[in-house]
């Protein structure tokens, strides 16, 4: 973003990459899938790269009101003085913090995850979808809490798998009755209380049983929760996990010239 | 005036008296909670009240119970204008006074309350399964053992013998109609209080028939008092709370947490950005975050928690109480009404040990300043079931009567962390690595380092 302010070039959005979309190295995959997406489909956009901090998420749903404001006041300061408007993240974790808990804080922006801006791409002609080798593959899609049930978004990502033709199968907790991965509220970075069973593994089970070869996912965390869940059910060469994004480019893109 | 009159009056007064008293009790426990004016959005609030209070709509995700609790709150809804006329004939003296006022309609009145209370009569007893036979998940969960299920139960019961007393009442009454019809005005045919009649009544004579009518009449009322004064005690306290709990519901984007204003311009006050002086709650070092105790929530926390029906259906897809965590969204809410529940009465007793200091003004601010009993929330919830909510809003979801578990949960959090400075050991390095390095882990790579590895954006 600092690159693009200098050479006086407006992006038309900022994608906010998010610490898993940054670091996590399974997560990164999917920065790098949609990034080229953006490339291919030619939107201009910008990322703040050093500039960008976590958006205190984790912080806040822990308790500590502190460390969420000093990390959202920040952003907001950044994001205002490069006249930010329209943001586009693939975590739904930063995209409710970003849309529902920023502007309270003086930080007003258009914020749009990625699966509804492939979407409204897609809608737009601007990104041609299609079956390619998922073409008919039975695959499931896990909504994650802080799209579906907490954004109530869950037509977007199911029309880009309707898009690819794939046969989806539905989980029998799916859109508002969806199963949590166990990852939010700043559960991804403790131990679990103690119980019987981890909560991805009772997700990983429930994927099992539609016999889906695929689960399509939006979230890092999500990615990263159903993928152990796989591990610990002994089925991560049977069934793969992939964000909706990677569906896309893997089944290949036509590009209008 | 006659004897029944004079008993009637006098038990009326004394069950009104005593209600009276309960009633303003657990309005003024609600308000132990600290004040919020709700008074925006009042065409979506009436919308929620309209469709989700009256209309049922959120009971309908799970159909078979969704039928029957219909069944019975309609059955509840519509049988209050024969409790009108059962109170306007205690008090006047006089019997069925609707009948000649109606006359067709009244026929039409009782047939609707005689099939709508046989529904209910089967969904009690399916209600009675389902509870004590059927071992359902979420009625056999530890946070009922004891009171709780009784509870449930006794009300099912009572409503055994509400209906009884409805159809005893009417059976014999259409009987007498035809012995003496100077006192017995016509009611018309009722669907099946003349069967029942014909099938068990008709070979009594005047005398006993006038008695079991009197017997019905009675049971009903004494089952509707019994109700009144007991309500207060029970889960069943929704059948009032549900409304205005609806209507207070709240509004705002789920994935909203309440802004904390004093840390947001403390913050900004260590950053140098301008604060905004009208906002509430000025840096006040001493003051105590999140909630610890009842005191600390809204009122609606408070309502939330006396609207409660302990129905299960927030616990029965929590995905940590699925998995053996400790946390119940239930217990949670429950915990919190039995809290202010033994707050009220504690300060109702009038014990000068319970207040630290002054003189007890009756003020919910008072209370809030000086009740302590060595106890606070923390006494009822552990803080292992607050560690193990993953905030995915599920409960508030399920919830038929729109309470919102979650957000006492995080209240709960926030007190932990902010004003305890405890809390999972493990959230310390997260906490840590986000105020040095902006980032949930400590990295030590650039966060830009991706970019390298595909085609350049700006």
């Amino acid at each position: 973003m600092a690159e693009a302010t200098a050479e006086g070039f407006v992006p038309e959005i900022l994608f906010w990459v998010g610490c898993s979309g940054s670091f996590d190295a399974r997560a990164q995959k999917v920065t790098k899938t949609f990034a080229e997406l953006l490339i291919k489909c030619k939107i201009p956009f910008a990322i703040l790269g050093n500039e960008e901090q976590c958006t205190g998420d984790p912080a806040r749903r822990a308790g500590n009101e502190f460390v969420f404001q000093m990390l959202a006041l920040q952003n907001i300061q950044t994001l205002n003085m490069y006249g930010v408007t329209k943001i586009v993240t693939a975590c739904p974790h930063c995209f409710n913090t970003l849309k529902n808990e920023y502007p309270a804080l003086g930080g007003n922006y258009e914020v749009v995850h990625h699966t509804t801006f492939l979407q409204s791409l897609f809608n737009e002609g601007k990104l041609q979808v299609k079956g390619g080798s998922f073409k008919g593959k039975k695959i499931t899609y896990h909504d994650s809490c802080y799209l579906g049930r907490i954004n109530g978004i869950y037509e977007a990502p199911r029309q880009l798998l309707e898009a690819l033709e794939v046969d989806l199968i539905e989980m029998k907790r799916c859109k508002t009755n969806g199963l949590c991965c166990g990852a939010g509220g700043a559960q991804m970075f403790k131990e679990d209380e103690p119980g019987q069973k981890r909560i991805n593994v009772e997700r990983a089970e429930e994927i099992v049983e539609t016999g889906a070869g695929i689960v399509a996912a939006n979230c890092p965390f999500g990615i990263t929760m159903v993928t152990d869940g796989m591990k610990a059910k002994d089925k991560q060469d049977d069934i793969l996990v992939y964000d909706i994004s990677e569906l896309i480019l893997q089944a290949g893109l036509e590009i209008q010239k | 005036m006659g004897i029944q009159q004079l008993v009637f009056l006098v038990v009326s007064a004394a069950v009104f008296f005593i209600a009276f008293k309960k009633y303003k009790q657990i309005y003024r426990n609600i308000f132990l909670g600290k004040p919020q004016i709700i008074s925006d959005h009042k065409n979506e609030r009436w919308k929620n009240v309209i469709l989700v209070a009256f209309g049922q709509k959120k009971m309908f995700k799970n159909f078979i119970p969704a039928i029957f609790h219909l069944f019975i709150y309609v059955a509840f809804l519509l049988t209050q204008i024969e409790l009108i006329e059962i109170l306007l004939d205690g008090i006047l003296g006089k019997h069925r006074i609707f009948a000649e006022m109606l006359g067709g309609f009244y026929t039409f009145l009782l047939n609707s309350i005689e099939v709508l209370s046989l529904l209910a009569l089967v969904a009690t007893f399916v209600f009675l399964y389902r509870r004590n036979l059927l071992k359902i998940p979420r009625f056999v969960k530890s946070e009922l053992n004891g009171w709780p299920k009784l509870d449930a139960n006794l009300i099912l019961i009572g409503e055994i013998f509400l209906v009884t007393g409805i159809f005893l009442m009417n059976s014999s009454d259409g009987l007498l109609q035809k012995m003496d019809t100077s006192h017995y005005p016509f009611t018309g045919d009722l669907v099946i209080s003349s069967v029942a009649g014909s099938l068990f009544l008709s070979d009594l004579d005047i005398n006993t028939l006038q008695m079991l009518e009197r017997t019905g009449w009675w049971l009903h009322l004494f089952v509707v008092y019994g109700f009144i004064l007991y309500l207060p005690y029970s889960k069943h306290f929704h059948v009032f709370l549900a409304f205005p709990n609806v209507y207070f519901s709240r509004l705002e984007p789920r994935g909203e947490m309440e802004n904390m204003p004093a840390i947001m311009n403390e913050v900004k006050g260590m950053f140098g950005l301008p604060v905004e002086t009208t906002q509430d709650g000025q840096g006040d070092v001493n003051m105590d975050f999140g909630a610890k105790d009842v005191f600390d929530f809204s009122w609606k926390t408070i309502l939330d928690a006396y609207s409660c029906t302990e129905c299960g259906r927030c616990t029965a897809v929590c995905p940590a109480n699925l998995t053996g965590k400790k946390l119940s969204p239930r217990k949670i809410l429950m915990d919190i009404r039995d809290r202010a529940t033994e707050i009220g009465d504690n300060i109702d007793s009038g014990k000068k040990e319970f207040f630290s200091e002054g003189e007890n003004t009756g003020d919910p601010e008072y209370f809030r300043k000086n009740y302590n009993d060595g106890k606070n929330l923390f006494s009822y919830i552990s803080r292992e079931e607050i560690h193990a909510c993953t905030t995915c809003n599920a409960c508030v979801e399920a919830c038929p009567v729109l309470i919102n578990p979650l957000e006492p949960i995080l209240e709960l959090r926030r007190y932990e962390i902010l004003s305890e400075s405890a809390g999972p050991p493990d959230w310390v390095p997260m906490f840590t690595a986000m105020e040095n390095g902006g980032c949930v882990w400590q990295m030590p790579e650039e966060r830009e380092k991706w970019r390298t590895e595909i085609g350049s954006p700006s």
